[in-house]
């Protein structure tokens, strides 16, 4: 095992971490900078739950190897600001919770480019974020929710 | 663990060509980091990431052929709205590569070289005669899709070469489907995966799951051209038994694959071909 020293940018703020090569994203996050919100559900890139940004784009950070962000931006749940989350609490969008953490960095990256509306439907856009307490009508109706709040303001 | 970082093309080119066959290249990783904690035995090799070669990411266009860079993903295709125009079923295959989240990482490269039986992209751009480029400090070489595999996880290409370009040529179609059969919609392993065209170079009807690997029916693709009457699924079945293998596993069985391929090929070009029951 070799270790590689890396800089990238967590949530708007540089940071510099010596990684292991074999270590992923999730790890990282979670172990070496302190941000658990990021969750491990699977593993295997099928549930989401480990979801965050990189350069703008929702990925499951369990399948990205750490050295690849090096020079690139990463946001996690931890950038999210906890009263824009109201909806998802209200909606019904969560209940153990194991998943909200990715469903709502995806949400959010939905939120951001309501554009991709025009082509693909909620469903088809969350459907890398498995939940298995909700039943996703709570889930897909905050979302809309929050798009509409957006729409508005 | 070892992961080398080349800073060009040519160097990830010299660090394959050193490691004397090896090192892997990592582009994407949603097919080599799955379930990664416990494959202690894969954190031993040697790793080449492609990652930061930005010059392999763009897709192009050419007046004859588009060409997908060695590092394109699914969702640069999807969004590419020229692609949606001339190669729809780059696209509606890339709308089925397991979700978002793995659609922006994959890379179509990836797919090709990890060689899954039962992979979405590659019937899609087999079905438009893509010819994978590859090169090595030796040259370039090209090898068309259709002839690139040789067995099953078996294919031509050699550890020191990458794949940098994936081309495909340019023209009309008239017939343009591809269907997937899995247990749901999302981040599912096609049982049957089907991609058909045709042009004024012929039929292509090209099957995944169905075999070793994944490839093109030769028997149904004469059946069409030569515009024999088709009664319904079954008379579709011979054909089937002579261009494909299907085997039962944990997905289906190799039955079930038969009769939904024969039943998917008639309700899907029983128009075009103007059969009738
Ligand atoms: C949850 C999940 C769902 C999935 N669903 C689907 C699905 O529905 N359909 C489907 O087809 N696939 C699916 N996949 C598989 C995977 O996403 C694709 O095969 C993807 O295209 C691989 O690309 P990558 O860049 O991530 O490859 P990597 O994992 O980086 O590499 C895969 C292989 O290709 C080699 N390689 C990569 N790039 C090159 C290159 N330029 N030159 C030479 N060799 C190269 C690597 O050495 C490796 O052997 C899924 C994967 C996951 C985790
Ligand atoms: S833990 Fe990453 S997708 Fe499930
Ligand atoms: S709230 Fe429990 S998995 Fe989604």
């Amino acid at each position: 095992m070799t270790a590689i020293s890396i800089a990238f940018t967590l949530n708007g703020s540089p940071v510099s971490v010596d990684v292991d090569s074999a270590e992923r994203l999730l790890d990282t996050l979670r172990y070496r900078l302190g941000l658990t919100g990021t969750k491990e559900g699977c593993g295997e890139g099928e549930c989401g739950a480990c979801t965050v940004h990189l350069d703008g784009l929702p990925v499951d950070s369990c399948l990205v190897p750490t050295y690849q962000v090096r020079g690139r931006r990463v946001d996690t749940v931890e950038s999210l600001d906890p009263p824009a989350l109201e909806p998802f609490a209200r909606g019904g969008a969560t209940q153990c919770g194991a998943c909200t953490p990715g469903v709502v960095m995806t949400a959010w990256w939905i939120r951001d480019h309501p554009e991709l509306l025009g082509t693909h439907t909620l469903r088809e856009l969350m459907a890398g974020n498995l939940c298995r307490c909700t039943g996703y009508d709570g889930i897909v109706d905050s979302i809309g929710a929050v798009l509409g709040e957006r729409g508005s303001a | 663990m070892t992961v080398l970082l080349p800073g060009s093309e040519r160097d990830a080119l010299e660090m394959l060509a050193a490691a004397d066959g090896d090192a892997v290249p990592i582009a994407g990783a949603t097919d080599l980091l799955v379930s990664w904690p416990g494959r202690l035995e894969d954190h031993r090799k040697t790793y080449v990431d492609l990652s930061g070669l930005a010059g392999l990411r763009p897709l192009r266009w050419t007046g004859d052929e588009l060409v997908l860079g060695g590092l394109t993903s699914y969702w640069d295709v999807i969004r590419d709205v020229r692609v949606r125009q001339e190669f729809p079923l780059l696209v509606a295959a890339a709308r089925q590569v397991g979700a978002i989240q793995i659609q922006v990482r994959g890379t179509w490269a990836g797919n090709i070289v990890n060689a899954s039986p039962a992979a979405d992209g590659v019937p899609v751009l087999m079905a438009y005669d893509a010819v994978v480029e590859l090169e090595s400090l030796r040259g370039r070489e090209e090898v068309p899709l259709d002839r690139f595999y040789t067995g099953y996880k078996e294919m031509r290409r050699r550890p020191d070469q990458l794949v940098v370009a994936i081309r495909l040529p340019r023209r009309p179609y008239s017939v343009q489907k591809f269907v997937k059969v899995g247990s749901r919609r999302a981040q599912a392993i096609a049982k049957v995966g089907l991609a058909i065209t045709r042009a004024a170079a012929g039929w292509r009807v090209v099957a995944a799951s169905m075999a070793p690997t994944i490839r093109r029916c030769p028997t149904i693709e004469r059946l069409l051209e030569e515009g024999a009457p088709v009664r319904g699924p079954d008379d579709l079945l011979p054909a089937i038994a002579r261009d494909v293998s299907p085997i039962d596993d944990i997905r289906s069985t190799a039955a079930y694959r038969k009769r939904v391929m024969a039943r998917v090929l008639y309700y899907e070009l029983r128009e075009a071909c103007g059969w009738r029951a």
